[in-house]
């Protein structure tokens, strides 16, 4: 096959705050043939979205493409006028974005947004795109192909949309699709959907596309190739069985070993149930809005949810967008008052709202957020945050403050240079540890990690869960720990909760989640995690019936 | 992990050539109505000229007034009531109304319905008409000045404060907090307004300009400083008569207050890079 893509030493700069500039792309060079597609794999900061853009001659604001070229059919689109750029772009490369959500316009209807392309470049009349936007509905396996187009984007579901964001793609007939991570944002049941349809419309059509994401699982399901990215720089090259089977370079390696399922070992001894527990929540209901007359929320996010927890143990919950999760987090935690439902902590019934509860009861149950760069003062030094809860819990002198704040700091293994700088010089994962120690600060017993690890890169989220392992071991914690990634989960909880629609549907324990798993939903959940197996989508099978039940398409 | 070389904070601000302008008039002005009463070449209240509307000449740097007064002289002390007034007026705008902005978006609830529609109501009166009102019912003093000028800059100054706040009170470190358990105060105070400070002294440039040119114009009608002292806004008004014929007695106070709001507004929009920055 001829070589559609040929990228020969592509460097990128970018202009940093102070006017400096920064080579952000360091000589990369790879092709892709016609019909094939390669995926771009790093973790954030790699350059693997910088250089997918390049494929259409675009830089972000502040960053220029300043040596090589990027031959695209024998057009070179770093040297291109921007005129002529923009005629290929739409007809012979197309984009589609993370956030399908974020990339169609809410006035309009679908069908407008989808044949757009066609009316920019005149390539056909607005019947002729109607019909093939239909088509292209069709091979996308989109529900009411015929009819879906007339709907706003807000009618349909997340992975409807991202199929359609493809559709908008495809209708220029592109030589070249720019996949840029998009099933990040969906959950892991919707992916499949999304994914299947991806791979079969560019099959059908041999089309290329280069498909930039930080999951090796789900590269590993439509990718021909892999390109392994690291700070700019190509660190492997290979087929993807190769790169799966016999990763050559040792980040590669790296890479594959944070995916390996860990399972966890707990150092609490297993006894029955005479423990009394440590946290004990009790038909929990909640939600948000204000309250109906028959005595619930306008919408309602717990619907009678009890959970156990033991001491030195960990509590997994899990479940899709919407379940539930983190409201149970809040509520657990006195930020959202339940409507009704007991927490009992440690033998004492607790107040629902924080406001409330002594401060004794708050020290001893902390909360991790998701976020780290929100969770954190911009405006305070790293110093003063982890302060502040050594004085507001206790009174310690300046002097024993410092040091207990040096000795946190030491626990998450930060140095201690760190407490003069701000939350914004620090990278995403320091800011994720600093957030740690800001709970440990408060000397817990549980802290509840609220999808801590979601927003870090695969590397660095595995380098939290062993910190948070080796933090139990010394400090003897339990965890109460919310995620939608079962193999985090799995990595450090005995016991997991299955979470749909606001209920517990199972509580199943994490060294036979597979086999214990009765109810059907669970069984959904846990066979949509897609493998490090490049077989593992098409060999998929799942119940049609399940799938109508319970995943939100 | 890798870490970041530890980059030490720069000292001091870059200002471009327009703010650096800005800041220079400004500054200017700041000390002119510190040191008026020292340098000011006539006592404010003599007539020193049997000329009326007196031309520029060596004498009378800016010539006289209706009543052969010095106009240099005069426009100097103005300037202590036309900035000192302002001043006043608009910090205490400002810190009632940041403070029951922050307030408000911490605690939220009814009490920020009541207060947000009070102050609403607060400003829809129109202020001229407003002051107006006062003046006449209370008689024309600087407290009164002040506090009238206050009174209708703090709802802006609170509804501004409020948006901020609202969207840093969203955000999850203050949700730490209050999981800790911190009050009210400790939230407002080293949570919220470091966040909402950069902004915040920003609206309060502007909110100044806005008070300068008001007080002008309630001088200009009158209702402001009385006379023998006068401010700016006065000193046009006194001296309308002399536009007929080109007097300097009209022209320069109008060019002092010009001068003043114009160069707050450059040195506001040309803020150096990291003030603003520290908004975001």
């Amino acid at each position: 096959m001829a070589k559609l893509v040929e990228i020969r030493n592509l460097k990128v700069e970018a202009k940093t705050d102070s006017g400096r500039r920064v080579e952000i792309i360091r000589g990369v060079g790879f092709d892709i043939q016609e019909g094939e597609i390669v995926a771009l794999i790093g973790e954030s900061g790699s350059g693997k979205t910088t250089i997918a853009l390049t494929l259409m001659g675009y830089a972000r604001p502040g960053c220029r493409i300043s040596g090589g070229e990027v031959l695209l059919a024998g057009k070179d689109m770093a040297s291109l006028s921007e005129k002529t750029r923009a005629k290929i772009r739409g007809t012979e490369v197309a984009y589609i974005p993370q956030s399908a959500a974020a990339a169609f316009n809410p006035a309009q209807t679908i069908m407008e947004q989808v044949i757009e392309i066609t009316r920019i470049h005149d390539l056909m009349p607005v019947e002729d795109a109607k019909a093939r936007a239909v088509e292209l509905f069709k091979a996308l396996s989109l529900p009411n192909p015929e009819t879906i187009g007339a709907r706003y984007p807000h009618q349909v579901s997340g992975g409807q949309l991202q199929r359609l964001s493809a559709a908008m793609a495809l209708i220029g007939n592109p030589k070249l699709v720019i996949f840029d991570e998009p099933t990040t944002a969906l959950d892991v049941t919707t992916q499949i959907e999304v994914l299947k349809a991806f791979k079969s419309v560019m099959k059908t059509g041999s089309i290329a596309g280069v498909y930039v994401s930080h999951d090796l699982a789900v590269v590993a399901q439509v990718a021909d190739r892999i390109v392994v990215l690291k700070g700019g720089e190509i660190q492997e090259i290979g087929t993807t069985e190769q790169i799966l089977s016999s990763p050559s370079h040792p980040y590669t390696r790296e890479l594959l070993a944070a995916f390996e399922p860990k399972l966890y070992a707990s150092p609490a001894q297993a006894t029955a149930d005479k423990t009394p527990a440590l946290l004990e929540v009790t038909d929990i209901v909640a939600g948000y809005g204000p309250i109906q007359p028959n005595g619930l929320p306008t919408a309602v996010a717990l619907k009678s949810v009890s959970v156990r927890l033991e001491a030195g143990h960990n509590l997994g919950i899990i479940g899709e967008s919407g379940c539930g999760k983190s409201t149970l987090a809040r509520v657990i935690a006195g930020i959202l008052p339940p409507v009704s439902g007991d927490i009992v902590f440690d033998g004492k019934q607790l107040a629902a709202d924080a406001r409330y509860r002594r401060r004794e009861e708050l020290r001893r149950l902390q909360i991790v957020f998701q976020f780290a760069d929100t969770a954190l003062n911009p405006a305070k030094s790293i110093g003063d945050i982890l302060g502040r809860p050594l004085a507001f819990y206790g009174n310690p002198s300046a002097r024993q403050r410092e040091a207990r704040i040096e000795q946190l700091l030491d626990m998450v293994h930060l140095p201690a240079a760190i407490k003069h700088r701000r939350p914004a010089e620090l990278s995403g994962g320091q800011k994720q540890r600093v957030n740690l120690a800001r709970a440990l600060a408060a000397e817990p017993k549980i802290i509840l990690c609220d999808e801590i690890t979601s927003a870090l890169d695969t590397v660095v989220a595995a380098a939290i869960i062993d910190l948070l392992k080796e933090l139990q071991r010394e400090l003897g914690l339990s965890y109460v720990f919310i995620s939608h990634d079962l193999s985090t989960v799995q990595a450090i909880c005995d016991e997991i909760i299955v979470m749909y629609a606001g209920e517990k549907i199972e509580q199943l324990s994490s060294a036979d989640l597979a086999g214990g798993a009765k109810h059907p939903y669970s069984k959904l959940l846990f066979s949509s995690v897609p493998k490090l197996d490049t077989g593992w989508l098409d060999g998929l099978q799942q119940d049609d019936e399940l799938i109508r039940a319970f995943a939100s398409r | 992990m890798a870490l970041t070389a530890f980059t030490p904070r720069k000292l001091g601000f870059r200002f471009n050539i327009v703010g650096m302008l800005g800041f220079a008039v400004i500054l200017l002005w700041a000390l002119v109505a510190i040191f008026a009463p020292l340098i000011i070449p006539y006592s404010i209240g003599d007539i020193v000229d049997f000329d009326y509307f007196g031309p520029i000449s060596a004498k009378f740097w800016l010539g006289t007034d209706y009543l052969g007064r010095d106009i240099l002289s005069r426009i100097l002390m103005g300037a202590r009531y036309t900035v000192g007034i302002s001043l006043a007026a608009v910090c205490v705008s400002c810190v009632s109304g940041v403070a029951l902005g922050m307030i408000a978006a911490v605690i939220g609830g009814w009490f920020d319905s009541v207060l947000s529609r009070f102050l609403d109501a607060l400003n829809s009166i129109p202020s001229k008409l407003f002051g107006l009102v006062v003046v006449a019912g209370v008689g024309s003093s600087i407290p009164v000045l002040i506090l009238t000028l206050a009174v209708i800059y703090t709802p802006g100054a609170y509804r501004f404060a409020r948006a901020l706040s609202v969207n840093i009170n969203t955000m999850d470190f203050i949700t730490v907090a209050r999981a800790r358990g911190e009050g009210t105060l400790y939230l407002i105070r080293s949570e919220i307004l470091p966040n909402i400070l950069a902004p915040v002294m920003a609206d309060l440039g502007l909110r100044f300009v806005f008070i300068v040119l008001l007080l002008s114009g309630l001088s200009f009608l009158g209702l402001g400083v009385q006379p023998p002292n006068a401010d700016w806004g006065a000193l046009v008004r006194e001296n309308i008569g002399g536009l007929p014929f080109g007097a300097p007695a009209v022209i320069f106070p109008s060019i002092a207050i010009a001068s003043l709001t114009i160069s707050v507004n450059l040195l506001i929009d040309n803020l150096p890079q990291k003030i603003r920055d520290r908004s975001n």
